[in-house]
């Protein structure tokens, strides 16, 4: 793996080594010492175009605690907001001797012109693109299912607590997934119907028409405009294992403006068809789970119960954000080509030293 | 130029509109003699007679596009009038319409003038404005039609191309103008609303890409829109770079109603489709947007059968920091003066969809019929024959070549075809019997044009 721009760009034995080797990080986590030397000598920037303070806090986290040097770069009150242009910057990086380059663009396609333009030698990691991708946001999200719903029994959130080593190795294979809301405008969703196809889930999208884009019939997945028949389970795949909620992007539900606005006649409406609240909440089988990108529109796509409910794993999808992103920096920076770059446990040690990357 | 002009030239063995070898004669900027091969009265080389070896070449008349950018004034560091004209005759063209989206926009007498007068001085290809419809390209105020139509430059073709002029009071109010004049509107269909931030065709790649969609039916809509707006007022309407299976279809119908329409399609629109977008090229972000494999079936039906009535370049050069970022933040336009008919011979002639008679007839007759430059001391498009003028375009429809977009003419190098190879070169271009290119390289105005192909 060189750069990672795209869930399309990964088949099952990649993305199933990227969760498990962010299951060996995450365990890393709860020592007392969190760091490790993998990344010493190296360099991550985080490239921020766009105004992300989670996602640029969780990379930055992940490449610290790996002992990467981290240099964060954002647009505003930057050369950028003076006029440069993204080769002129990504020139200057190569100068400086980046290792990776997570970038966050509002345009799409920006990290693919810097993986491909010849203007960067750095790993890329798309750290979300316009309505194109957000890569590791569908890894975290496939993580946090997989650690739920993966293995022979399927694991309540509060009960037993999910199981990481009998996760290890496998997909999704047969869980059902609905991701709800405004996917029109989602790199989130986008991400993650091909992700959670790759790992053998099925995938129902559900919104209104207006929130689907032309071409969705060609994905692989489902399409419904009826969540209550979707959470009670009147469709092929069954009721889902989880619930995915998009945040309803408000900037663009104006009525004028980019976008053409008046996707919906007006918030109470959305609500009452596509928010989850705790009446929709209690259709769910007894082990699905409640997921949000964040940051959420309480009362809006999900109402205070179903976000603090004991399905909700929305504060666990941030936790296991950092330990994917860290498997995502070491694998582009220190692993190799080989299966067994990492650890086979969590209970050894995160490989302590330098490894060269495959040329 | 004057002596360039006084040469006489005899294109031995050359194949009017692809048809038997003759020998054409050209002098005093006219057709002077078609005659068998050999058998051509005029002098031999040393008395002023230059000889082209034309022999399995097809004679063309000059081409003609309707749709040019060349970006002068204002946008000198992308095209100048020298540059973008040279890369007309480089493709054969011995005259160019240039659209009136400048700095200042061409909306006014003044304007056009110096355009024009620009364009004679270069020297390449004669050069006809288009004027603005609306004050600015603003879409709110009638520009000054009658007085460009009244100047030097003699104005016929009215166009906000780059924007549509989407509101229907001031269309109609164009149109039925420009009637006094014998004008046309040619409209940039595109219905602004459905098109907000659009940044590609609107289907399964935008789905995919995270780019905005831009949907066929904006295009659709004008169209229809205009045409019966045209058809109530009883004037003359040219729809620009028509790009959809659709719009083929609204034009189908205008025409068989009897509507006075014509459209154009572009080379790229013939051949490239929107799967191009998915390595986030620039190069391939143009207005209106790469369509479908459908849509490009549908345009070259429509070629064939006479539906859309010619082909036009919308040359659009660019500067390269226009292009040489993000894809959202990138230009609109391709180049396209020097494949255009390269790209024609590939999809049309090689597949036996048309001749070469109907070429010239897509590429020179029509174009000129319709900008009213097709009489006069100064018309095009006109056949191949004694007396007329000598406006003749040389085509090796055999060679083969790889194109290269910073060995070409323009400025610019924003060609959606690098590297790609493409059939058939142009080997000489002659305006009004002067030659502006010989053995496929330009011949600058005044210089000795004596040279002869091997």
């Amino acid at each position: 793996m060189r750069h990672l721009l795209s869930t399309q760009d990964l088949g099952r034995a990649d993305a199933v080594r990227i969760l498990d080797t962010a299951a060996q990080m995450a365990a890393t986590q709860s020592r007392e010492i969190k760091k490790l030397p993998t990344l010493r000598g190296r360099t991550v920037v985080n490239l921020f175009y766009e105004d992300s303070t989670r996602t640029r806090i969780s990379f930055e986290t992940a490449a610290k605690r790996l002992s990467a040097d981290v240099i964060n770069f954002s647009a505003k009150g930057s050369s950028v907001s003076k006029g440069e242009s993204l080769k002129d910057t990504a020139l200057t990086l190569q100068a400086m001797g980046a290792d990776a380059v997570v970038v966050r663009h509002q345009a799409s396609g920006a990290p693919h012109l810097l993986a491909h333009a010849g203007w960067l030698d750095a790993a890329v990691v798309n750290a979300g693109d316009g309505m194109h991708q957000h890569p590791t946001q569908a890894l975290l999200d496939a993580y946090t299912l997989r650690r739920h719903l993966s293995g022979t029994g399927l694991t309540a959130p509060g009960a037993s607590g999910p199981d990481d080593a009998a996760a290890r190795g496998a997909g999704l294979d047969g869980r059902h997934v609905a991701i709800v809301g405004d996917v029109l405008h989602s790199r989130v969703a986008r991400s993650n119907v091909h992700l959670l196809h790759t790992l053998g889930a099925h995938v129902t999208l559900v919104a209104p028409p207006t929130l689907l884009p032309v071409g969705v019939q060609t994905w692989p997945c489902e399409v419904s405009y009826d969540l209550d028949a979707t959470l009670a389970g009147d469709t092929a795949n069954g009721g889902p294992d989880a619930v995915m909620m998009l945040r309803v992007q408000r900037e663009r539900m104006s009525g004028s403006g980019a976008g053409g606005g008046a996707f919906f006649p007006n918030p109470l409406e959305y609500s009452r068809k596509y928010g989850l609240d705790a009446r929709r909440l209690g259709l769910l089988a007894e082990h699905a789970i409640v997921m949000h990108p964040g940051p959420m529109n309480r009362g809006l796509e999900i109402s205070a119960q179903a976000a603090d409910s004991p399905r909700a794993v929305i504060v666990e999808q941030v936790a296991n954000g950092v330990a994917v992103r860290m498997a995502v920096l070491y694998l582009l920076l220190a692993g190799s080509d080989e299966t067994d770059v990492a650890p086979a446990s969590a209970a050894q040690p995160v490989p302590a030293v330098e490894r060269v990357p495959a040329s | 130029m004057s002596s360039a002009a006084t040469t006489t030239y005899v294109l031995r063995g050359a194949r009017p509109l692809g048809g038997e070898p003759v020998d054409l004669v050209l002098s005093g900027g006219v057709i002077a003699e078609i005659a068998p091969v050999g058998a051509a009265r005029a002098g031999s080389e040393g008395d002023g007679t230059v000889v082209v070896d034309a022999t399995g070449l097809v004679a063309l008349p000059g081409l003609v596009d309707l749709h040019t950018h060349l970006r002068e004034p204002g946008r000198e560091d992308a095209e100048t009038i020298g540059s973008g004209t040279r890369a007309a005759a480089a493709g054969g063209f011995t005259a160019v319409h240039a659209m009136a989206n400048t700095t200042p926009v061409a909306d006014t007498a003044g304007v056009v003038e110096q355009v024009w007068r620009l364009g004679r001085d270069a020297g390449w290809v004669d050069v006809h404005p288009v004027g603005a419809v609306s004050v600015g390209l603003a879409g709110q105020q009638l520009a000054e039609l009658g007085a460009m139509a009244d100047s030097a430059a003699r104005v016929r073709v009215f166009s906000d191309d780059g924007k549509c002029v989407d509101d229907p009071i001031l269309m109609r109010r164009a149109l039925e103008y420009v009637k006094a004049f014998d004008g046309v509107v040619a409209q940039h269909a595109q219905e602004p609303r459905l098109t907000e931030g659009a940044q590609m065709n609107e289907g399964v790649v935008s789905a995919e890409l995270g780019l905005a969609g831009w949907p066929a039916v904006a295009e659709e809509a004008i169209i229809a829109r205009d045409v019966l707006l045209a058809e109530h007022v009883g004037s003359r309407l040219h729809v620009c770079h028509l790009s959809t299976a659709g719009s083929v279809e609204i034009v189908r119908w205008a025409k068989g109603r009897g509507i006075d329409v014509t459209a154009e399609v572009t080379p790229h629109h013939l051949v490239l489709t929107d799967d191009l977008a998915r390595g986030y090229d620039p190069t391939f972000k143009v207005n209106p947007p790469l369509r479908t494999a459908e849509d490009v079936e549908a345009v070259r039906e429509g070629l064939a059968d006479g539906t859309i009535d010619i082909v036009a370049t919308d040359h659009a050069p660019h500067a390269r920091e226009d292009k040489d970022c993000e894809w959202a933040a990138a230009a609109f336009g391709m180049t396209g003066l020097e494949t255009a008919l390269s790209v024609v011979q590939q999809t049309m002639v090689d597949t036996g969809r048309l001749t070469w008679a109907d070429v010239a007839r897509v590429l020179s007759s029509a174009p000129a019929r319709i900008g009213r430059i097709d009489a006069g001391e100064h018309a095009q498009g006109r056949p191949l024959e004694v007396g007329e003028p000598a406006n003749v375009t040389l085509v090796d429809p055999a060679a083969r070549r790889v194109v290269d977009g910073a060995g070409q003419a323009t400025a610019s190098t924003n060609t959606p075809f690098q590297g790609r190879e493409l059939p058939g070169a142009v080997v000489a271009t002659f305006l009004r019997g002067r030659a502006t290119v010989l053995d496929g390289a330009p011949v600058p105005a005044g210089a000795d044009a004596r040279g002869v192909r091997a």
